[in-house]
C-alpha cells in the first residue's frame, strides 16, 4: 500500500488522526507547506526528513505545541483545534518529547504520574488532599513492567539515579499508560546506545500490539526500518512521500529525503 | 572520593571488539555498576534519599557538645528560651523554604513582615479595629506583598533576586513611611496581638502560642508538600521548570501560588512576632532575609530548586539557636557565632552540591 502524495487517502473513518492541508510559517520561513497526514489504528509511522524539513514542525502542530496557519486535523473523525500541548493530551495524543520532560529529582512513580496525581480515597483525598503514593507505585510498577522494562524494580528510585534508557522507559511509560488515542515519540533514540534504543523499540512495538497507533520521529534509518509500518517523508516543508520498508530500501529512502530522486523516479516494489 | 573514580577508571572499558573472545557473563560496564559502594558512596545515596539527616546530626552534635561545655543549655529553661527565639525566623523560613523549591530566593522577608506588623499594630491601636480583624488585615497585606512578588516573576518574567530585591525597599520604605518610624507598645494593644506571646507551661518547659502556632505551621506544610499534588508541583517546578510545562504542569500558577503562601505566613509571623517581642517596630528583624536563608540552606534544602523539606529548615533555624545559646553559655564572644554559622552556610552547600551527583 504505497500512498502517493498526489492521490491523497480520502479523510477515512479509519484513521484515528488525519491532517489535511497544513500550513505553518515563522515569518518568511515556511515551515510547512501544505502537508497532509494520516495515521491508522495500530500502525507506526515514522516521519523522517532531513534538518529543516518541517518534521518537529509538523509534530508540533499535532501535538498541540504550535498551532497552524491554515488545514484542518481530525481526530477520530471529527475537527480539533489544539492551543496548548494540554489540549492533545486531554484529547489523547501523549507526547514524548526529546527532553522527556522528567523530573529528575522526583521518583518514577511521580515522574509518571506527574500533573496527573491520583488521590486517596475517603477522606483523606478529599478534605486533606492526601496522594496515593502506594497506589502510583504499584500502577507505576505494572506500566513500567507490561512494557517490559523489568530492571527498574524500585518506584521510589529518583529518576536522576537512572541511565539515559531508563528514563526514556520512564517517559515511554507515562504516555503508554495516558495516551488513549495516539502516541507521539520524538527521537526516542537519539541519546541512547544499542542495547537501549532495542529495548526502546520492543517497547514500541509493545504499545502498538495494543492497538495504539505510534508517530515516530527519527534520524536513524535502521530504527524506523525496523519498526515502522508507514514511512512519512518529509522534504522542505511538504510531503516527499509515504512508502513503506517492503516498497523501499533504506537508501531509496534516504535519497527521497535529500532530493537525490523522487517518489515518481523510484516507485518502489508495491507488492509489500 | 577521588581516588575511587580514577582507579575505575583504569577498568578496561576499551572500544568494544567486534568477533572477539566468547563474551564475559557481564561487559566491563556491567561489572562497574555492580561494584561494592565504598562507604562514602554509600553515605552519598543515603544523604541523597534523606537529606535532612546532616542537619539532624549537627543539631545533635552541637547540642551534646555545648551542654557538655555548659550543662545549663540542656536545662527546660534554656531550651524553651531557644524555642522562642527561634520561633519567628523559623516561621519566616518556612515560605523561604517554599521559594528556594521553585529555585527562587526572597529578599523582602522582612519588609514584608514589619509592613504587615506595623499596619496591624496601627489599626489595632488607633483607629478602634478591632484586633483580630487587624490580625487579618497584617495576613492580607502578606499575601498582597506574595502575590505582588509572584505576578511580577511569573507575568513579567523578572528574576525572583531583582523582584524581591526590589520589593524590599520598597515594603520596607512603605513600613516606615506608614508607622513614621515609632514603634507600638504592646500593652497599647488588643490583648489578642499580645496573645502570641503568652506563655504555658508544659512539664518545666515554658512555651508561648506562638511557638505552637509555628509547630502546626510547619505540620501543615510539611504534610502539603510531601503528600499532595501541589507539592509534587512545587518541586517539578524547582527542578525542571520547562520539563514540568511539557508535563502538564501549570507553572505559573504553581509560582503564583508558593509566593502568595509564602506572604501569608509572613503576615501570619507579623503577629507571632508582637508576641515576642512585646511591641511592634519598624526596626525588628532586620536581618531576617539572611537568617531565613540560612536556615533553610542549613538545613538542606537545595538553592538550585526542586530538593529540600520544610523538616531542614525546622532543623536548620534551631541549629542556629543552639549555637547562639550554646556560645554565649560557654562565654564565648558573640561574634563566633557569625564565624561558625559561616562554615555551617558553606558546609552544607558543599554537601548538597556533592549528593547532587549521585550515581546510580
Amino acid at each position: 500500500m504505497t500512498l502517493v502524495k498526489e492521490e491523497p487517502q480520502p479523510v477515512t473513518a479509519t484513521a484515528v488522526l488525519s491532517a489535511r492541508g497544513l500550513v505553518k510559517t515563522f515569518g518568511r520561513v515556511v515551515g510547512l507547506d501544505g502537508v497532509d497526514l494520516d495515521l491508522y489504528p495500530g500502525e507506526v509511522l515514522a516521519v523522517i526528513g532531513d534538518n529543516g524539513a518541517g518534521k518537529s514542525t509538523l509534530i508540533k502542530c499535532l501535538t498541540g505545541a504550535l498551532m497552524p496557519d491554515a488545514g484542518d486535523i481530525t481526530l477520530d473523525g471529527s475537527p480539533v483545534h489544539f492551543k496548548r500541548p494540554q489540549d492533545a493530551r486531554e484529547a489523547g495524543i501523549e507526547t514524548v518529547y526529546q527532553t522527556l520532560a522528567v523530573a529528575p529529582a522526583l521518583d518514577i512513580a511521580s515522574n509518571l504520574f506527574l500533573g496527573r496525581e491520583r488521590r486517596r480515597a475517603g477522606v483523606l483525598g478529599s478534605v486533606f488532599r492526601m496522594i496515593d503514593k502506594k497506589g502510583m507505585r504499584k500502577d507505576a510498577g505494572t506500566a513500567l513492567s507490561d512494557l517490559g522494562i523489568g530492571t527498574l524494580q524500585n518506584m521510589a528510585q529518583a529518576v536522576e539515579t537512572l541511565s539515559g534508557g531508563q528514563r526514556q522507559a520512564v517517559s515511554v511509560a507515562r504516555a503508554a499508560a495516558f495516551g488513549s488515542k495516539v502516541i507521539v515519540l520524538d527521537e526516542p533514540t537519539a541519546a541512547l546506545g544499542v542495547k537501549e534504543s532495542n529495548q526502546v523499540l520492543a517497547m514500541i512495538r509493545e504499545v502498538r500490539s495494543r492497538g495504539l497507533p505510534v508517530i515516530l520521529i527519527s534520524h536513524n534509518m535502521p530504527h524506523v526500518f525496523d519498526v515502522a509500518d508507514r514511512i512519512h517523508i518529509q522534504r522542505l516543508g511538504r510531503c516527499a512521500g509515504v512508502i513503506t520498508p517492503q516498497s523501499h530500501t533504506m537508501s531509496e529512502a534516504v535519497a527521497i529525503m535529500t532530493g537525490a530522486t523522487t517518489l515518481e523516479e523510484t516507485p518502489g516494489n508495491a507488492t509489500g | 572520593m577521588l581516588g575511587q573514580e580514577v582507579s575505575t577508571a583504569t577498568q578496561p572499558a576499551g572500544p568494544v571488539q567486534p568477533a572477539g573472545p566468547p563474551q564475559p557473563a557481564h561487559t566491563a560496564a556491567e561489572q562497574f555498576a555492580l561494584r561494592e559502594h565504598s562507604p562514602l558512596q554509600r553515605i552519598q545515596h543515603v544523604l541523597h534519599r534523606h537529606p535532612a539527616i546532616s542537619p539532624f546530626l549537627v543539631l545533635v552534635l552541637s547540642f551534646i557538645v555545648f551542654s557538655l561545655i555548659n550543662p545549663r543549655l540542656a536545662s527546660p529553661n534554656s531550651i524553651s528560651l531557644i524555642l522562642q527565639q527561634v520561633a519567628v525566623i523559623g516561621a519566616l523560613a518556612v515560605g523561604q523554604t517554599l521559594i528556594i523549591l521553585t529555585a527562587g530566593i526572597d529578599l523582602s522577608v522582612g519588609a514584608i513582615t514589619i509592613l504587615a506588623m506595623m499596619v496591624a499594630a496601627k489599626l489595632a491601636e488607633g483607629s478602634g479595629i478591632p484586633g483580630v480583624l487587624a490580625i487579618l488585615i497584617g495576613i492580607a497585606l502578606g499575601v498582597l506583598g506574595g502575590l505582588i512578588n509572584g505576578g511580577l516573576v511569573t507575568r513579567i518574567g523578572l528574576p525572583p533576586f531583582i523582584v524581591t530585591l526590589g520589593t524590599l525597599s520598597i515594603f520596607t520604605a512603605l513600613g516606615l513611611l506608614y508607622s513614621k518610624g515609632q514603634s507600638v507598645q504592646g500593652v497599647d494593644l488588643p490583648a489578642i496581638l499580645n496573645w502570641t506571646g503568652e506563655t504555658f507551661s508544659v512539664g518545666r518547659f515554658r512555651i508561648t502560642t506562638g511557638v505552637v502556632l509555628v509547630a502546626v505551621l510547619y505540620v501543615v506544610v510539611g504534610f502539603a508538600l510531601a503528600n499532595t499534588s501541589w507539592g509534587r508541583h512545587v518541586y517539578a517546578t524547582g527542578d525542571d521548570a520547562e520539563s514540568a510545562r511539557l508535563a502538564g504542569i501549570r507553572v505559573n500558577r504553581v509560582l503564583l501560588s508558593v509566593y502568595t503562601v509564602a506572604g501569608a505566613i509572613y503576615g501570619l509571623t507579623a503577629w507571632i512576632l508582637i508576641g515576642r517581642a512585646g511591641a511592634a517596630s519598624p526596626n525588628a528583624i532586620t536581618e531576617a532575609n539572611l537568617e531565613t536563608i540560612t536556615a533553610v540552606v542549613i538545613g538542606g534544602t537545595s538553592l538550585f530548586g526542586g530538593r529540600g523539606a520544610v523538616l531542614g529548615t525546622l532543623l536548620g533555624a534551631l541549629i542556629v539557636g543552639v549555637f547562639r545559646s550554646g556560645l554565649s553559655l560557654a562565654g564565648v564572644d558573640d561574634q563566633y557565632r557569625l564565624l561558625a554559622i559561616g562554615v555551617l552556610v558553606l558546609a552544607a552547600v558543599t554537601i548538597d552540591q556533592w549528593i547532587r551527583r549521585v550515581k546510580a
